[in-house]
């Protein structure tokens, strides 16, 4: 992180795409390499039972950073899509046909928008879309609106990775559980920038990254109720999910490694966990007054612009600053803001409805983490005015 | 600023790319060198609306951009536009070089100035609007031409 870019010391205001990495993970990661890499779930020698041992402690410590009730309710993926997928084509097997209906909201990133649509269309289900209202936010009257017996699951982002809009996902979740119909939260951004806990929350699944949450690439959550998992069929198959295989007959293994076929990427596994106890050891309530004060510093210092407007201001917000700057097309923004050393994101950030409803090819991005500091704000503030002259 | 296009149409491809490299070695900073890039973006020629529809759009999404060519007496003209002024001016870079040119000149056309030039960067395949594709796309046309050319001779 402590590297220069054009001869300027590194900006990163792009962590909503992925989090830099603490040099605890990335030790951890090594470590694990050199000491203890084997298969686990198998073998009966020492180094796999180590390997195992490490693996289902990153899964307890899963279970207890986000209160899940059990531990095989922690269904380890390769990140919040393959999750989403997961519930997506189990759940969608077992419980949609012609007469159902899955309800989705127009905030969501792609990943939480095209399984549902694939699913929906092979059940020959009908999905719905919580519209926003002016001001970003979900309309939940309309949504009320729309759930009604047909609907047999809710599918909604906790925070939006694209304009950073905080949804009301209590409410959500209580509307739903109203009709009995499980919440299933995308909470790729929600994890990074508040604390979960998904019984208080009530949700019935929640997924997320490890590398958006300062651990590494390739490794996903998924949260789901026993009774939800019990009932779901195996997504994926192979080894490991399996009790026993005949060629008449597989019985499936128990939860969680009904879900979890093949060896799964035990080393990065392990290094979440790092990325866990680095953050507890700062506290998420810290990391979230910090982030919010800077937050709000951005918003601030950004609207003095002339010319700057704020997506979906006013939103309660986490994390991200989704801005324009006059009529100038986000892409060449980015192009000169980069130039400045400073990474953001451009384009419609996997999230090309919500951009086709506010009529906008697209936004600037800055999306915020803990380690980045009102200085660095300073810096974007600076760049803007230059996009300024320069497309003037 | 200039009036390229005019310029530039006698020249070969490979002297209208020496000719650029020149242009952009007068710049030290980043700064003059997208600020002429984005003054090139203001004088690309431009098409015709009818021709901004997606087939002539370069799939990606960074910015659109709609490259359309046409056969006049052998040679390509190519016209183009863009939501966005950078790759305006980028297609502009192209189309200084490969308009008015044989079709044979196009496809065999070397494009090592660019890395000359310092725009390495928009090379980049994760830039989907990068020159990569418009370069493709142009070449594509050259290549239609090409094969038209021969079957009226024949």
């Amino acid at each position: 992180m402590h590297q220069q870019v054009y001869g300027k010391p590194l900006v990163y205001f792009d962590n909503a795409a992925t989090s830099q990495k603490p040099e605890a993970v990335i030790n951890q990661i090594a470590e694990y390499y050199r000491t203890i890499n084997s298969n686990v779930h198998r073998g009966v020698h020492y180094m796999s039972q180590q390997a195992t041992d490490a693996f289902e402690g990153s899964r307890k410590r899963i279970q207890e950073y986000i209160n899940a009730a059990n531990h095989h309710e922690i269904i380890i993926t390769k990140g919040a899509t393959d999750s989403i997928n997961l519930v997506a084509n189990s759940f969608g097997r077992k419980f949609l046909d012609e007469n159902a209906e899955v309800i989705i909201s127009s905030l969501e990133h792609h990943a939480n928008i095209v399984p549902w649509q694939v699913i929906c269309e092979k059940q020959k289900a009908k999905l719905r879309v919580i519209p926003v209202t002016e001001a970003g936010t979900l309309d939940l009257k309309a949504f009320e609106q729309m759930i009604n017996d047909k609907t047999k699951i809710v599918a909604v982002g906790h925070i939006s990775n694209a304009l950073g809009v905080v949804n009301p996902i209590k409410k959500i979740i209580a509307i739903a559980h109203q009709h009995n119909v499980p919440v299933m939260v995308d909470g790729a951004q929600g994890i990074v920038h508040d604390s979960i806990d998904v019984q208080a929350m009530g949700c019935d699944f929640y997924c997320f990254s490890s590398h958006k949450f300062y651990g590494p690439m390739g490794v996903g959550v998924l949260y789901g109720k026993e009774k939800w998992l019990e009932e779901m069929p195996p997504y994926q198959t192979g080894g490991e999910m399996i009790k026993s295989v005949t060629f008449e007959k597989t019985t499936y293994n128990e939860l969680p490694f009904k879900f979890e076929t093949g060896t799964p990427n035990v080393a990065d596994v392990i290094g979440f966990k790092s990325a866990i106890d680095y953050i507890d050891g700062i506290g998420m309530e810290s990391i979230k007054a910090y982030e919010d004060e800077i937050l709000d510093y951005g918003i601030k210092k950004l609207k003095a612009i002339d010319g700057v407007k704020i997506l979906a201001d006013g939103a309660p917000k986490a994390g991200v600053i989704s801005f324009l700057i006059d009529d100038i097309h986000p892409y060449d923004a980015g192009t000169i803001i980069d130039k400045f050393g400073i990474a953001v994101r451009t384009g419609n950030h996997c999230a090309q409805p919500i951009m086709d409803l506010l009529c906008i090819p697209g936004s600037i991005r800055a999306s915020l983490a803990f380690y980045n500091t009102k200085d660095e704000i300073d810096r974007l503030a600076e760049a803007i005015i230059t996009v300024k002259e320069m497309f003037a | 600023m200039h009036n390229f296009a005019k310029n530039d149409w006698i020249m070969s491809i490979q002297e209208t790319a020496t000719k650029i490299v020149n242009e952009f070695s007068l710049f030290d900073d980043w700064m003059d060198k997208y600020n002429h890039i984005i003054e090139m973006g203001k004088t690309l020629p431009m098409i015709d609306e009818k021709y901004k529809t997606d087939q002539y759009l370069i799939s990606g999404c960074q910015s659109r951009v709609w490259v359309s060519a046409e056969l006049a007496e052998g040679k390509v003209i190519f016209k183009a536009d863009s939501d966005a002024v950078i790759t305006k001016g980028i297609v502009n870079l192209l189309i200084r070089v490969f308009s008015n040119q044989a079709p044979e000149e196009i496809i065999d056309a070397d494009m090592s100035f660019i890395d000359e030039i310092g725009l390495k960067e928009h090379l980049s395949p994760t830039r989907s609007n990068g020159l990569v594709s418009m370069i493709k796309q142009m070449k594509l046309y050259a290549v239609v031409f090409k094969t038209k050319m021969k079957e009226q001779q024949a």
